[in-house]
């Protein structure tokens, strides 16, 4: 156990300070605010501008013009672009997710189609998983996908699929065989977004935004050379996917959590509570530290996990507890933050009066959606008690 | 950057796993927790013999010489077998604030013999207030001898001397030294024994600087957490070992999701108090200027974590854990002593925002 830099942690790490105070855009606080479908393009040519750096995703493999670099290094990665406030990349599922997948499970042919444009931000991915009726239980989902020649027709219909309105490739978990049992008749196909009978509407939630969409499908003809590893094997492949999505994703999150708690702490010493500056108020003061405690040990779990992720080379279901911890943390700390803001809190950015351009009352109401995306918090507890525990399974 | 142990840290875990699976079985704990003072010297010379009695302490006092993080590991497995008896006291505790405090011939004549295993110790922090900010103690020592009383001391009554944070200083007082009594306390954890310490102009003699002080309680309460962390994965495993076996409805309780969430929330708080807990012995082998509210964070949250987890397994057990003869009870009551014992999640809290509410004023105002 050594938690200080290598050198060439060290090295890394300050390679890549001097590239982003060089390179990171002037304009960005002009760009920040601004709606994601008017901002996208600008992600876009920043993450081009990262992949010409070769800082795109530094721990995928070398034959792909990048790094080949340690897990760790894409942890100090996103530490620094967190704590450069850097914007964030356009390709956002593809370089976490659906890269990986196709690192893992693709053909050579399909790594090298694929690969080189997710890093380049040419080609945005999203992922198509979750159905109308196949949340939770997502082995249970109905699109169909009929094999005719050497083409798939592909029919149902899709939602929470996130950048679905800006996708040009979609991960996309159908049924391709209806009479085995549900696990074993899935299968993952790559799909162009372009393709004639794809129908992608916006998806307005309790925020009042359209992060997401729903997205139908009709007689979508996809080439068989499109399956992601084999046939009838899509729930391995979807579980590869959602394991990088609990397992990694949380690393990214830390900065933000920690730049929130530490803007909190600051109002604390402005906002009055009982006549007297909130930091001074015993009630808040100890929320305020409870919640500064376990934003670091979210921290350190996410280090833990990559040090045996390391060890391993995939990520585990013990990455269930980053997605619990994170999600629940998070809507413990925006509670605090409407406590500390009192009337304040429930302001929305179109009020001149509200605090730092309404992001509290924004955050409030996100942060409710965390323990349900990316699998619900009752589907990671369940995971753990079968997979981490070896607890029979209830389902 | 690695979080995960090292070879020899992995060896030594397994290696003291091991020794007390086979030393200190669930049979000795109980056999211990029912004598006075739950030491047992037969235990304690083969303890001295693994070193252990010296893990952290450099050769030239006979210590092991290993780091923060293997005292970390020592002290998780010692919490898994609920080991009883002054080993915290003693060798963490005692151990710590001697190398913290005393000058290198105190170091010889009270620390060496420790590392050895042939004397046991203990310290005196609380008083009638019991707060646990050792600034607070009020008795103080005059012409060299003590007058006044501890409370809350552990494994007083085996100690062969015992060390009395005083206002004026740290002192070292004779188990024997006249005017000294030792009285039981009755309190809920049987494995760790807790006393009263008076004072009647006893002789002390003072050790050589108190400055190292609030390093020692660091090292102690990180260990201290560290115990926890064992205590809670010895409830869980056995936890989880129940769920698979005992049946209801025609099938084993563990297939319920109502009992499977209790079992994975008991995990989720078991590895992120381990987590905390490693980290903060890392930092204080680095001497890390973020020690201090990295220790405070271990202990807040396995404060919290290790009642509550004790909460799960026993209601998990259902009837079952209520009893007697079932071992979770006895992981329950340590977990209840250990919460409160330097500081429970409160005085954590308020110690981190201490460190960094207030700190960010400071800071503000210096910029």
């Amino acid at each position: 156990m050594d938690l200080n830099l290598t050198t060439e942690e060290l090295q890394f790490r300050d390679e890549l300070r001097a590239w982003l105070a060089a390179n990171i855009p002037k304009d960005w606080n002009e760009w920040r605010e601004k709606p994601i479908e008017v901002s996208f393009p600008y992600l876009r040519a920043w993450q081009r501008k990262l992949q010409e750096g070769r800082w795109a995703a530094v721990s995928w493999p070398k034959e792909y013009g990048v790094r080949g670099a340690s897990l760790m290094l894409q942890a100090i990665f996103w530490e620094e672009m967190a704590r450069a406030e850097a914007p964030p990349m356009a390709n956002s599922l593809g370089l976490g997710l659906i890269g990986p997948t196709i690192i893992a499970y693709g053909s050579e042919a399909q790594k090298k189609r694929y690969i080189p444009k997710i890093l380049s931000a040419e080609e945005i991915w999203c992922q198509g998983f979750s159905e109308p009726n196949a949340g939770s239980d997502l082995a249970s989902l109905q699109m169909e996908a009929r094999l005719e020649g050497d083409t798939y027709i592909v029919n149902g219909q899709k939602v929470w699929m996130s950048y679905g309105w800006v996708g040009d490739w979609c991960e996309l978990v159908v049924r391709t065989d209806p009479a085995v049992p549900k696990h074993k008749g899935l299968t993952v196909l790559l799909v162009d977004m372009k393709a004639p009978g794809v129908d992608v509407r916006p998806l307005r939630q309790m925020t009042g935004e359209s992060e997401f969409n729903e997205i139908f499908f009709r007689d979508v003809r996809v080439p068989a050379a499109n399956v992601l590893g084999k046939v009838n094997d899509g729930w391995n492949v979807a579980i590869s996917t959602l394991m990088h999505e609990r397992g990694a994703y949380g690393a990214r999150l830390h900065l933000l959590f920690k730049r929130n708690i530490d803007r909190l702490i600051e109002l604390s010493h402005t906002l009055q509570r009982n006549g007297k500056p909130a930091a001074q108020d015993q009630v808040i003061r100890q929320k305020l530290a409870q919640c500064y405690g376990e934003i670091e040990i979210m921290r350190l779990n996410q280090l833990r996990a990559f040090s045996r992720i390391t060890s391993t080379g995939v990520p585990g279901p013990e990455g269930s507890i980053l997605k619990i911890f994170w999600s629940e943390l998070n809507q413990r700390v925006q509670q605090i933050a409407q406590e500390l803001l009192g009337s304040y809190g429930q302001l929305l950015g179109t009020d001149s009066r509200a605090v730092d351009h309404g992001i509290w009352s924004y955050a409030y109401l996100r942060s409710r959606g965390n323990t349900i995306e990316a699998g619900t918090s009752e589907i990671q507890r369940n995971i753990i008690g079968h997979f981490v525990l070896g607890l029979p399974r209830s389902y | 950057m690695e979080f995960g142990l090292s070879d020899s840290q992995q060896l030594l875990r397994d290696s003291a796993r091991s020794f007390f699976t086979a030393e200190c079985p669930m049979a000795q704990v109980r056999r211990l927790m029912e004598t006075d003072t739950a030491y047992d010297a037969a235990l304690w010379s083969k303890m001295a013999e693994q070193g252990f009695t010296g893990i952290i302490f450099p050769e030239e006092y006979d210590g092991a010489g290993l780091g923060k993080v293997e005292l970390i590991l020592l002290m998780e497995e010692a919490g898994r077998a609920l080991l009883p008896g002054p080993f915290f006291s003693t060798v963490v505790l005692a151990g710590a604030v001697l190398h913290a405090a005393a000058t290198p011939e105190q170091r010889k004549k009270y620390l060496a013999p420790i590392c050895r295993g042939e004397l046991r110790s203990t310290v005196a922090i609380l008083e009638a207030g019991a707060n646990w900010d050792p600034a607070s103690a009020q008795i103080s020592a005059v012409k060299g001898a003590l007058s006044g009383e501890k409370l809350f001391v552990s494994d007083a009554a085996a100690a062969d001397f015992i060390i009395v944070v005083a206002r004026n200083g740290v002192y070292v007082v004779d188990a024997d030294a006249p005017g000294i009594r030792i009285t039981p306390m009755s309190g809920m954890d049987f494995t760790r024994k807790l006393y009263a310490v008076q004072f009647e102009n006893t002789p002390a003699e003072k050790l050589g600087d108190a400055a190292g002080l609030p390093n020692a309680v660091d090292i102690a309460t990180a260990a201290l957490a560290a115990e926890m962390v064992g205590g809670m994965q010895r409830t869980l495993d056995i936890t989880v070992e129940y769920a698979k076996t005992r049946k209801q409805f025609g099938k084993p309780i563990g297939i319920f999701q109502a009992v499977q969430h209790q079992c994975a929330d008991m995990y989720l708080e078991t590895e992120s108090s381990r987590s905390a807990a490693y980290y903060a012995g890392w930092t204080l082998e680095e001497n890390a200027p973020e020690a201090p509210v990295a220790i405070s964070i271990a202990k807040m949250y396995a404060s919290d974590a290790s009642r509550t987890v004790g909460n799960r397994g026993i209601q998990v057990h259902g009837g079952m854990g209520f009893t007697w003869e079932n071992d979770l009870h006895l992981y329950y009551r340590r977990a209840k002593a250990s919460e409160t014992m330097f500081g429970d999640a409160t005085f954590h809290r308020e110690r981190i925002a201490r460190l960094t509410i207030d700190a960010a004023v400071r800071s503000a105002k210096s910029a």
